[in-house]
C-alpha cells in the first residue's frame, strides 16, 4: 500500500461490499414485503394500527420507552403434540395405536410421523405447535417475533434493553385503563416497580362541577389532594392505545403455533 | 516497501510550522469536545441515578431516562469522540505528512458547526423530537449540520493528506484515511433511509445495526488504532512491529468487521444474523493482530536495537518539545527544533535518550500520555472480545437485551476511544499551543480517576448483565427479582460514572487552562489585537 488510492480501493471493497449486505439486499428482499396470512385462515397480518396507537408509537419514540423496553420475542425451540379428532371406523384399532405412540412433547418431524401412522389407521388427527423457551413460558408472548410483525412501525423499535419487559404483546396482557394508571404512578398497579412515573402526560386539575369521567380511579395514597383529580393528556391516552395494540401472537407461516 | 522505507526510519521532523498551522482547528475541535465530554457524564450520571429513584426528576420531561440516557451517549460519541478523533487525525495525518495545513479557517468554521450541529441534535432529542434509531437519534436538522461539517473536516485533512511532503505511507494513515471516508458513507446511508426516506419495516432494524457497528466499532477502531499505531512506537522507541501485520490487521479489520452487528436473535431472514455472526467470529483475527503488533511493539527483545539515529533525534526532540517549545514555535519558527533543551529538569529524561542507543532495556517508557493509550489498548482488546462474544448465538441468549451490552459499549466508548483521544491530547496539545501541560499532576490523576470510573463502570455490569441474563432465562425467577438482583451492580457502576465526571472535569479544566495560559501568552506577547477575540470564542465554546 504506496498509495492513498489503494486505502480508497480497500475503503470501497470493504464497505460497499457489506452495503450491499446489510443495506441492498435486505432491502430487496424485504423492502417491498406485503402482508401475509395468518395460518390455516384467510385474515391479513398485520393490519396497520388504529390512527391513535399510530400517534401513540410516537409519543412511545420521544419519551424513549425503548430505553428500557424491547419489542422482540425471543424463542428456543417449539413442541408439537398429536390430538385424535375423529377415530374413525375402527376406532378400537386406533386406539391401540394411540396407546403405542408417543403424543406429546415431539418434534414436527415425529408428530408428522405419528399422525400419519393414525390417519393409515383410519383415525383423524390435528397437530397442535406450542413454541418454547423463557420469553413465551413469561408470557411475553405466544411465539418469536419475525419480520411481518414490524411492518407498519414507523420508527421500529426494536429495543436493545430489558430493563423493564418485553412489550411486544403488551396489548394482550392489560387493558387501557391499567396502562393510564401504570404509566400515572407505576407502584400503583406494580408493587415496587422500577419504572418512572410519566405524570406530565397527565392533568391535575380542580374538579368542576362534575367530576370527569376520564378521572383515573387511583388508589389513596397516589390520589391527588381532594378536590382535584387526574386527567389523561391527549399524548397518555394515544401511549396507551398504542401499548393496546401490540399484539404480535397471529400464527404465520414463518412463526406457525396453534392458537 | 522497502526496509529502508519503513515508517520509523523516516525523519519525521517536529516542525513548529505544522503545529502551529494546525492550532485554532484543534482548539476548536478539542474545547468543544471537551465541553461535551462534561456535559454527558453529568447526563449519564442523572440517567443513572434513576435505577434508585425512579421518581428522580421524572416530572421533568425534559430529563426523563429515555430521553437523558441517548443524549448522554450521543453527546459522548458525537460530541467527544467524533471530534476528538478528528482533531487527532488532522494532527496526525500533517504529522506523518511534513505538512502545514492550509487554509486553516475553514476547519476551524467546521469545528464550530460540527459542535452547533451537536447542540441542536441533544435539544432534539431533549425535547422529545428523537428520531428513535439507537445512535442516530438526532433530528434532521442536527445530522445534517453534523455531515457537512464532517465533509468539511475531512476535505481539509484529506486534502493534507495529498499534499504530504513525506510521500511514504505509515500504517496509521490506513487507518486514519479509511476512518475520513467511512463516516459520510455510513451516515449519509442510515439518514437517508431511516430519517429522510424511511424503509418499510424491519429492514430499518437491518439499516440500523449495519449503522451502529460501522460508526461504534468500525470507526472507533479505525481512529484508535491508528492513533496507537503512531504512538505506541514513539513511547517505546521501537518500531512498530511489523509493517506486514499491520497492513494484514487493516484489511481484516475492515473486510470482516462492517458485517458484524446483527444480534443473533434478531427477529430476520436467519441468513442475516447468521452471517454476522460468521463475521463477529473473523474478526477475532484483526484483534488479535493489532494486540501482537501493540503487545511486541513494547515489549520486543532487540528489536529496538536496529532504531537508526535519525528516530531517536525525532523522539528525543519530541520528548523535550514540551518545555522549548513556547519560544520555538511563538518567537522563531526557524529555530533548531532538535537542538535539546538545556534545562536542567531535562536531565532525566536525557539520560533515557542516551541510553535508548544502547539496548533498549531502558526504553521503559513513562508519563501520562503513554499510560492512557495503553490502557486504550488494552480496553480495545477486552471490548472487541465482548463485542465478538455477543455475537456467538449461545452466549448472545444471555448476554443480549442485559447490561452486558451497555456495558461493552462504555468500554469500546470511554475505556478504549476517549481514553486513547486523552493521551493524545495529553501529546500534541503542549507542542500546538506552545505551552506546557499547566499540571502534569492532574493529567495523572485523571488518568486514575477515569481509569478506575470506567472500571467500577463496566465490571458490574458486565457480571451483572450475565447474572440478569441467566435469571431471565430461567422463567422461574420473576422478572421483579431478576431486576432488582442488578440494583448493587447499577450502584457500583454509579460510583463508577462520578469517577468518570471528575475525571472528565479535570480533563476539561486541564484543556481550557491550558488555552487560558495561551491566550494571556498572546496578550503578553502584544498579538493581542489579532488573536483575542479568537480565545474569547474558545473559551465559551
Ligand atoms: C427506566 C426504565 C423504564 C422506562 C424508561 C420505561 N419503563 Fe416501562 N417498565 C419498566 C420496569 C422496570 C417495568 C416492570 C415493573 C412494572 O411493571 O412496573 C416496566 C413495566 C412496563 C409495562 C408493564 C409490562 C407488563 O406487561 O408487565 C408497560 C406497559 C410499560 N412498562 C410501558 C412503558 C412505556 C409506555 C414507557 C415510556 C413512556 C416506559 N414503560 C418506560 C422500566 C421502564
Amino acid at each position: 500500500m504506496k498509495n492513498g488510492f489503494w486505502i480508497f480501493i480497500a475503503v470501497f471493497l470493504a464497505l460497499g461490499g457489506s452495503w450491499c449486505g446489510f443495506v441492498l439486499a435486505p432491502e430487496l428482499q424485504l423492502g417491498g414485503a406485503k402482508q401475509t396470512t395468518v395460518l390455516n385462515t384467510s385474515d391479513v397480518y398485520p393490519v396497520g394500527r388504529p390512527g391513535e396507537a399510530t400517534q401513540g408509537s410516537s409519543v412511545y419514540r420521544a419519551n424513549g420507552c425503548a430505553a428500557c423496553h424491547t419489542e422482540q420475542v425471543r424463542q428456543t425451540g417449539m413442541t408439537c403434540g398429536v390430538t385424535l379428532t375423529e377415530a374413525g371406523k375402527n376406532p378400537q384399532a386406533v386406539t391401540n395405536l394411540i396407546s403405542s405412540l408417543v403424543l406429546i412433547n415431539l418434534t414436527k418431524e415425529a408428530a408428522d410421523a405419528a399422525s400419519a401412522k393414525i390417519t393409515a389407521g383410519g383415525g383423524k388427527t390435528e397437530i397442535h405447535i406450542t413454541a418454547t423457551g423463557p420469553d413465551i413460558a413469561r408470557g411475553w408472548g405466544m411465539r418469536q417475533s419475525v419480520a411481518e410483525d414490524y411492518l407498519y412501525d414507523q420508527p421500529v423499535q426494536l429495543g436493545s434493553l430489558r430493563a423493564g419487559p418485553d412489550l411486544a404483546n403488551a396489548g394482550a396482557r392489560a387493558d387501557a385503563n391499567w396502562q393510564l394508571l401504570h404509566l400515572y404512578a407505576p407502584k400503583s398497579e406494580v408493587k415496587g416497580s422500577a419504572m418512572p412515573p410519566f405524570r406530565y402526560l397527565f392533568e391535575v386539575r380542580k374538579i368542576g362541577r362534575e367530576p370527569s369521567p376520564d378521572a383515573l380511579k387511583l388508589p389513596p395514597e397516589f390520589a391527588p389532594p381532594a378536590g382535584y383529580e387526574v386527567v389523561p393528556r391527549p399524548e397518555a391516552r394515544e401511549l396507551a392505545a398504542y401499548l393496546l395494540s401490540l399484539r404480535a401472537n397471529a400464527p404465520l407461516y414463518s412463526a406457525p403455533i396453534s392458537p | 516497501m522497502s526496509e529502508m522505507k519503513t515508517p520509523d526510519a523516516r525523519a519525521e521532523i517536529p516542525d513548529p510550522m505544522i503545529d502551529a498551522s494546525l492550532r485554532l482547528p484543534l482548539l476548536a475541535l478539542f474545547g468543544g469536545a471537551a465541553f461535551w465530554l462534561v456535559v454527558s457524564s453529568v447526563l449519564a450520571m442523572i440517567a443513572s441515578i434513576k435505577f434508585h429513584a425512579p421518581d428522580f426528576l421524572a416530572a421533568c420531561p425534559w430529563l426523563i431516562y429515555g430521553r437523558v440516557q441517548p443524549a448522554a451517549d450521543d453527546a459522548l460519541l458525537y460530541g467527544f469522540c467524533i471530534p476528538a478523533g478528528l482533531g487527532v487525525a488532522l494532527w496526525l495525518v500533517a504529522q506523518l505528512g511534513q505538512a502545514p495545513l492550509r487554509g486553516a479557517i475553514v476547519p476551524v468554521v467546521a469545528a464550530k458547526l460540527w459542535h452547533l450541529g451537536v447542540l441542536v441534535g441533544l435539544i432534539g432529542i431533549l425535547s422529545g423530537n428523537s428520531t428513535g434509531f439507537a445512535w442516530l437519534e438526532f433530528p434532521r436538522a442536527g445530522s445534517v449540520i453534523l455531515f457537512f461539517a464532517y465533509l468539511l473536516l475531512a476535505l481539509w485533512a484529506m486534502m493534507n493528506f495529498a499534499a504530504r511532503r513525506e510521500r511514504a505511507l505509515h500504517p496509521s494513515h490506513w487507518f486514519l484515511v479509511a476512518a475520513l471516508l467511512w463516516f459520510p458513507w455510513t451516515y449519509s446511508t442510515a439518514n437517508l433511509f431511516l430519517v429522510a426516506w424511511p424503509v418499510r419495516g424491519v429492514v430499518q432494524g437491518i439499516i440500523g445495526w449495519w449503522f451502529a457497528n460501522n460508526l461504534i466499532f468500525l470507526w472507533l477502531a479505525l481512529v484508535g488504532v491508528g492513533t496507537a499505531f503512531y504512538f505506541l512506537p514513539k513511547f517505546s522507541g521501537r518500531p512498530l512491529q511489523s509493517y506486514y501485520l499491520a497492513l494484514f490487521a487493516f484489511w481484516t479489520l475492515i473486510l470482516f468487521g462492517t458485517w458484524c452487528g446483527i444480534p443473533p436473535g434478531a427477529p430476520l431472514p436467519a441468513w442475516m444474523p447468521t452471517l454476522s455472526s460468521v463475521a463477529a467470529t473473523l474478526t477475532v483475527v484483526p484483534v488479535l493482530a493489532i494486540a501482537i503488533i501493540m503487545w511486541k511493539t513494547l515489549r520486543g527483545p532487540t528489536s529496538g536495537c536496529n532504531i537508526t539515529p535519525a528516530p531517536l533525534s525525532s523522539l528525543s526532540a519530541n520528548e523535550v518539545g514540551g518545555e522549548g517549545r513556547g519560544e520555538v514555535a511563538s518567537l522563531s519558527l526557524n529555530s533548531n527544533p532538535l537542538a535539546p533543551s538545556p534545562l536542567p529538569a531535562q536531565a532525566g529524561r536525557g539520560s533515557r535518550q542516551q541510553s535508548q542507543a544502547a539496548p533498549p532495556t531502558n526504553c521503559e517508557p513513562k508519563g501520562g500520555p503513554f499510560c492512557f493509550i495503553r490502557f486504550g489498548f488494552a480496553s480495545f482488546v477486552l471490548s472487541s472480545l465482548m463485542f465478538i462474544a455477543m455475537a456467538c448465538p449461545r452466549i448472545s441468549r444471555v448476554t443480549e437485551f442485559t447490561w452486558f451490552g451497555p456495558a461493552q459499549t462504555q468500554l469500546q466508548l470511554y475505556g478504549f476511544f476517549a481514553m486513547t483521544m486523552f493521551g493524545a491530547i495529553y501529546h500534541l496539545l503542549p507542542r500546538v499551543v506552545g505551552v506546557e501541560l499547566p499540571f502534569p499532576k492532574l493529567a495523572r490523576l485523571q488518568f486514575w480517576l477515569s481509569m478506575s470510573g470506567v472500571l467500577l463502570f463496566i465490571v458490574p455490569l458486565a457480571i451483572g448483565g450475565v447474572e440478569q441474563g441467566m435469571k431471565l432465562n430461567n422463567p422461574g425467577i420473576a422478572f421483579m427479582d431478576a431486576t432488582n438482583a442488578m440494583l448493587p451492580f447499577l450502584r457500583t457502576s454509579t460510583v463508577g460514572l462520578l469517577l468518570i465526571l471528575l475525571g472528565n472535569l479535570l480533563f476539561a479544566l486541564i484543556f481550557f487552562a491550558m488555552t487560558f495560559v495561551w491566550g494571556k501568552s498572546l496578550l503578553k506577547k502584544a498579538h493581542a489585537i489579532v488573536t483575542a477575540p479568537l480565545k474569547n470564542q474558545e473559551v465559551k465554546a
